[in-house]
């Protein structure tokens, strides 16, 4: 026989456990909702850590949450535009209200596109909105990875959200693409052709890649449905999962902070999310919305209708893609013209390398970047307070080496633009951008990495001599000398708190490492003088308060001459350990 | 000293995270948080009332402009202009906009402020967790995972997971195959019927793109540009039409046959100097118009590949590898230009598959 | 140029005697002062010299009020394209230049405002037109005839601001790099179309706000950045910002 169940209490359901307080109307008349969700879902339990989490605050903190919001912003947008958008290539005679266009043959896509800009009341602000929503969505996060990545905010734990980062960045720029070709424009249209090009050139498999992507010969009539289905459907999808994944790596991990007075790796300083980052974050939400409103209503973007419907045999001169894919037609620009003609084959070098190839290039190299620097350092510690940029000159100057390809790259992109607004000549901007773009980012790189260890220099002067004054004081023998005041504590601990690496040298032979190992330990602490020779090491203990007793009649406390002379900062050599493994702490 | 805070929720107030403190890494110790300063809002009761007046103030215009958006909306007529220095726009458009984004920007900024002046602003900490699980979980997980997998009885009976994992492998079969109709297979026939073909053919007139004018040698001036398709182009509509006109597009060119060179094997492709070529690039397959008349290079506005029609359409600079295609033509009985043949390389943009091996090269006659 | 040019060149325009025999004089007068420092006193050219202009048998009238007319010519420096400049005649000696040309050699005629005159085209002609720019002119002059990159240093100038008569003439002449769309081929009725398209085109308001300098996706990413990003941040900036801290 069967145990009887459990009896249940008729008791009313116990109450949740608020403590004994008066509470405003609002708590009153949320009382009973919340109950009957609580009973449901225990919505109290969810949330517990979440209502008081702690973020911390900083501005570039909040350019992730621009992307975030222009995203959104795109969702809303483009469902009002799905409305009334058609993606349909068949022909239709326009007959709307823009008269320019008055009894034309075009597809069914532009037209609608037509319709929404002329004929829907709000619709081209719409349309405008959600296309400055796109192109910030995608420089946000740009943005935003340029601080992560100078920040070193990738290192462990974060590695797997830095992918997720890349992984959405890519499409990203797909989703864009994949947006503005849409509207069957000729601007547009001439992308898409550029596209059949590239697509057609890829060795092997290029026509079976074309008529696949195409339906068959270009145009066709199926792409811009096929686009349409990719935009609304499978990388909102893609996009949004990336979101929700890197969001909750972001809560689970908790946010990185800046170094500063009581901040250390195991604790996050600021404020709590209710209310304070509600509010903050909630309203940056409205103004970045507000923005893109504005933006939307005053500034005119992708005029379709000046372009005319997409026509093969036409093209304006121009010609570019939105700024986000402006590197890859930088590249195809400027790639000479190679091409290899083996027996019957085609092998096109000139189209196949810069355009898949800068994509691969670049985000490629993006997402080995964390693996690359970890195997460097051998560091396998959590890191959850940032870097400054000048603390690791070798990486600030690769960020800003890679940003100086990417912009050499944009300019060639727009290299007829550059060419008619300064008075140039169009070829010369093409040679010189073929050296430009290998050269100027080694010289970028160098510059950086100088600027950053000069910086430290500077924190060093700090450290050790106080800050400036600018009060000037002479000595009974007339010599001349500026008076220091001693930096806070706060701000010594600010400049010193940041964890160094060694720059080692070689290994010797190891009974414990095989050839192979030997070699390759000895090229990763190559690679690790390469990244920290030059860096400088924080003063010790012992220096700082030497530095600090050189009274010397410089004024106060902490100044005085702690150096040589040569004004040469305290660089790193460390005596290479010998045995595998073993790295010397600092 | 500081006035650290009230403890976090997910407090229990302490770390699990193990960093290593060798004395070295710290040469000056940390201070703790800075002492909380209070703002101007929290002391003064005024400035207090002054704040929240501004927040008020901004959420309140709000929805003066959310009616003004209404009003503009239904109100203004959809074609009346703001004409006004260098503003030379749609009324409407812009009254919708402004409306709106200064709405939602005061609700933000609004927000914003309430935050900044007069929510409570102290400082709170959280403690973190290191990422890896702890100990306990780990053990229990590995515990149970191989009890479970025991259990299961496929460490006993190896085929059963082998033949699923084949099993599962297998579906990607059909997954893959589904998706084979994606379009048509650019097998050589279709490729010779498609990519590979246009629709010049002997005896069709060249006639002006839009218009279909037939075109007369002797109208052709020196220096002279036509753009155009061939006059059977019209008989198509619809998908066909832009297919075909992606490929048959031409431009005719008028040069003084003094200053251009003619290979020996294209001698009977021009007329006194009038040239016909293609008008597709040979790049990416934008088509290319922009032709100098006093250089004769032809400027693709795509990517700046630049080919020389006064000879044979060579490549002189850019990212083109192969040279334009040249269309032979001659004249009927009344003097318009026609084909003597189709194109003799597929046009366009390059494949794999291409032949290219009989593109004019330097050096050609 | 030259005698083979003018055997083949079609006999479309009228006879080189298009001007007063006073034009013409008064134009052979204006002409040794202004021009012929480069473009030789008979107006045969001078290719070989240091100051070169070329041979103007058979440019004709048109071409003369062109680039007088846009202030092209005179020339103050040898450049790789005429620049526009300040015109520095006024009508009736363009005129007389003109006629005084038009006897070199039989060329294209100043056209008759009949001809671009674009009152009174219907509505579907402009659209034709716009196709036929689309056509024709965009790849060199852009979507809007805002004006493109040509190689070595040249360019397709803007259209924005130039009279009908000068687009016909620069088509009918064919200016510099600029290739010749004659009335055999590109008929008169469809250069007016053309032009009545570029007026109107340029006369419209902005249906989506500021123009932007109608170049395309160059200057909207620009602005998205520095507007965009920019002002984002400095929000951003803002938020983060402590208050006014009391004394």
């Amino acid at each position: 026989m069967a145990r009887p169940a459990a009896t249940v209490s008729d008791a009313p359901a116990v109450q949740a456990a608020t403590p004994k307080q008066e509470l405003g109307p609002v708590f009153k008349l949320a009382a009973g909702p919340s109950e009957y969700l609580d009973q449901r879902l225990g919505i109290a339990k969810l949330s517990r850590p979440f209502i008081r989490k702690v973020f911390p605050d900083h501005w570039s903190f909040l350019l992730g949450e621009v992307a975030l919001y222009s995203f959104v912003v795109l969702l809303l947008t483009g469902v009002f535009l799905t409305i009334w958008y058609t993606p349909s290539m068949a022909e239709v005679q326009y007959d709307g209200s823009y008269q320019l266009l008055r009894g034309l043959t075009m597809s069914q896509s532009y037209e609608s596109a037509l319709n929404l800009s002329f004929d829907i009341r709000g619709g081209l602000l719409v349309r405008q909105i959600h296309h400055w929503a796109a192109m910030l969505f995608l420089a946000a996060m740009l943005a935003h990875s340029l601080r992560v990545f100078f920040t070193g905010a990738f290192r462990k734990p974060r590695e797997l959200n830095w992918l997720l980062g890349v992984a959405l960045v890519l499409t990203g720029l797909i989703e864009g693409f994949a947006g503005y070709s849409l509207p069957d424009d000729l601007l547009s249209g001439t992308g898409l052709r550029f596209v059949d090009g590239l697509v057609r050139s890829i060795p092997l498999i290029g026509t079976w890649a074309e008529f696949f992507v195409f339906g068959g010969e270009f145009p066709g009539d199926l792409i811009v449905a096929r686009l349409y289905m990719v935009h609304i459907l499978l990388l909102p999808a893609i996009i949004l999962g990336l979101i929700a994944a890197h969001l909750a790596l972001v809560v689970y991990l908790k946010h990185t902070q800046f170094p500063g007075p009581g901040r250390n790796e195991t604790n996050v300083v600021g404020y709590p999310i209710f209310p304070v980052y509600m509010a903050k974050a909630g309203g940056f939400f409205f103004i970045v919305f507000g923005v893109l409103v504005l933006m939307g209503g005053l500034m005119q973007i992708n005029p379709v209708w000046t372009y005319g419907p997409y026509n093969p045999a036409e093209v304006s001169a121009g010609s570019q893609p939105d700024w986000y894919m402006g590197f890859v037609e930088g590249a195809i620009r400027i790639m000479p013209n190679w091409e290899s003609h083996l027996g019957g084959t085609t092998w096109s070098w000139n189209v196949a390398i810069p355009g898949l190839g800068t994509i691969a290039l670049f985000f490629g190299l993006m997402a080995i970047y964390p693996f690359v620097e970890a195997w460097v350092t051998k560091d396998k510690a959590e890191h959850h307070i940032l870097e400054r940029p000048r603390n690791n000159p070798t990486r600030t100057g690769f960020g800003v080496a890679a940003m100086a390809a990417y912009g050499m790259l944009w300019i060639g992109g727009g290299n007829d633009i550059v060419a008619t607004q300064f008075h140039i000549s169009l070829n010369s901007v093409t040679y010189f951008l073929r050296v430009a773009v290998f050269v100027v980012p080694v010289l970028a790189f160098m510059a950086t990495k100088r600027i950053c260890i000069g910086l430290q220099r500077s924190d060093e002067e700090r450290l050790l001599h106080g800050a400036e004054t600018g009060i000037i004081e002479r000595d009974p023998s007339g010599a001349y000398s500026e008076r220091h005041t001693p930096i806070s504590q706060g701000e010594a601990w600010t400049l010193t708190q940041h964890r160094q690496y060694a720059a080692l040298m070689p290994a010797e032979s190891d009974p414990d490492l095989s050839d192979g190992q030997l070699q390759r330990e000895n090229l990763r602490r190559r690679a690790s003088r390469f990244y920290f020779i030059d860096t400088l090491r924080k003063p010790t203990r012992a220096e700082l308060e030497a530095a600090q007793h050189h009274g010397d009649g410089h004024g106060e406390i902490e100044s005085g001459n702690g150096h040589d002379g040569n004004g040469n900062g305290h660089h790193s050599i460390e005596a290479g350990a010998t045995t595998s493994g073993a790295i010397p702490s600092q | 000293m500081t006035d650290l805070e009230r403890s976090a929720s997910a407090g229990d107030g302490h770390t699990d995270l193990d960093v290593a403190h060798p004395e070295s890494q710290y040469p000056v110790a940390d201070p703790g948080h800075p002492e909380h300063l209070p703002r101007l809002t929290d002391v003064d009761e005024k400035a207090a009332d002054r704040a929240t007046r501004q927040v008020a103030t901004m959420f309140g215009i709000v929805p003066v402009l959310a009616i003004g958006f209404a009003v503009a909306y239904f109100a203004l007529p959809r074609t009346m202009y703001i004409d006004f220095g260098f503003l030379h726009v749609n009324l409407q458009h812009v009254l919708l906009g402004t409306t709106a984004g200064l709405a939602l920007l005061l609700i933000g900024i609004g927000a914003v402020q309430w935050a900044r002046q007069l929510m409570d602003d102290h400082e709170m900490v959280d403690y973190r967790h290191s990422a890896t699980s702890d100990a306990a979980d780990r053990e229990y997980v590995v515990r149970e995972l191989q009890k479970g997998t025991e259990e299961s009885k496929i460490t006993r009976r190896k085929v059963l997971g082998r033949s699923l994992i084949g099993a599962l492998a297998a579906m990607g079969i059909p997954l893959i195959v589904s998706f084979a109709d994606l379009g048509p297979w650019p097998t050589k026939k279709r490729r010779a019927a498609t990519i590979e073909t246009t629709i010049w053919h002997e005896g069709v007139r060249l006639v002006n793109d839009i218009t279909y004018v037939p075109i007369k040698a002797s109208d052709l001036e020196i220096g002279q540009l036509v753009n155009g398709q061939p006059e059977n182009l019209k008989e198509l509509e619809g998908t066909e039409f832009q297919q075909a006109r992606a490929k048959s597009s031409i431009i005719v060119v008028r040069m003084d046959p003094r200053t251009i060179r003619v290979p020996a094997s294209r001698q009977d492709w021009q007329v006194g100097g009038i040239l016909c070529y293609s008008k597709i690039c040979t790049h990416v397959g934008c088509p290319i118009s922009l032709w100098e008349q006093q250089t004769h290079h032809l400027l693709c506005p795509c990517h700046q590949s630049t080919f020389d029609l006064g000879n044979s359409g060579l490549v002189i600079f850019g990212p083109a590898a192969r040279s334009l295609p040249q269309l032979p033509i001659t004249t009927d009985a009344e003097g318009y230009l026609v084909a003597r043949s189709g194109f003799t390389v597929p046009v366009g943009p390059s494949y794999f598959e291409r032949d290219s091996r009989h593109d004019f090269k330097e050096g050609d006659n | 140029m030259g005698a083979l040019s003018t055997l083949l060149a079609p006999q479309q325009q009228s006879s080189a005697d298009t001007g007063t025999s006073q034009q013409v004089t008064q134009g052979k007068g204006l002409f040794a002062v202004q021009c012929a420092s480069c473009h030789g006193l008979n107006g045969e050219g001078q290719v070989t010299s240091t100051i070169q202009g070329p041979p103007l048998a058979g440019v004709g009238a048109a071409s003369v009020e062109f680039q007088v007319g846009t202030g092209r010519m005179p020339l103050s420096k040898s450049e790789v394209q005429a620049p526009v400049h300040a015109v520095r005649f006024s009508e009736s000696e363009i005129a007389a230049l003109a006629a005084y040309v038009a006897t070199l050699g039989p060329g294209p005629a100043i056209p008759n405002p009949s001809q671009y005159d674009t009152a009174g085209v219907s509505q579907e002609d402009v659209a034709r037109g716009g196709e036929l720019f689309r056509t024709n002119c965009s790849a060199c002059h852009n979507y809007e005839g805002g004006g493109g990159a040509l190689p070595g240093g040249k360019y397709a100038p803007s259209l924005k601001g130039t009279s009908n008569v000068h687009i016909y003439e620069a088509m009918v002449t064919g200016p510099q790099q600029m290739p010749v769309f004659n009335d055999d081929v590109l008929r008169p009725e469809d250069k007016k179309a053309i032009i009545a398209y570029l007026n109107d085109l340029h006369s419209r308001p902005n249906q989506g706000g500021l123009d932007l300098g109608g170049l395309g996706p160059v200057s909207e990413g620009l602005w998205a950045w520095i507007v965009g990003i920019g002002g984002l941040v400095i929000f951003a900036v803002w938020i983060a910002s402590k208050g006014v801290k009391a004394k």
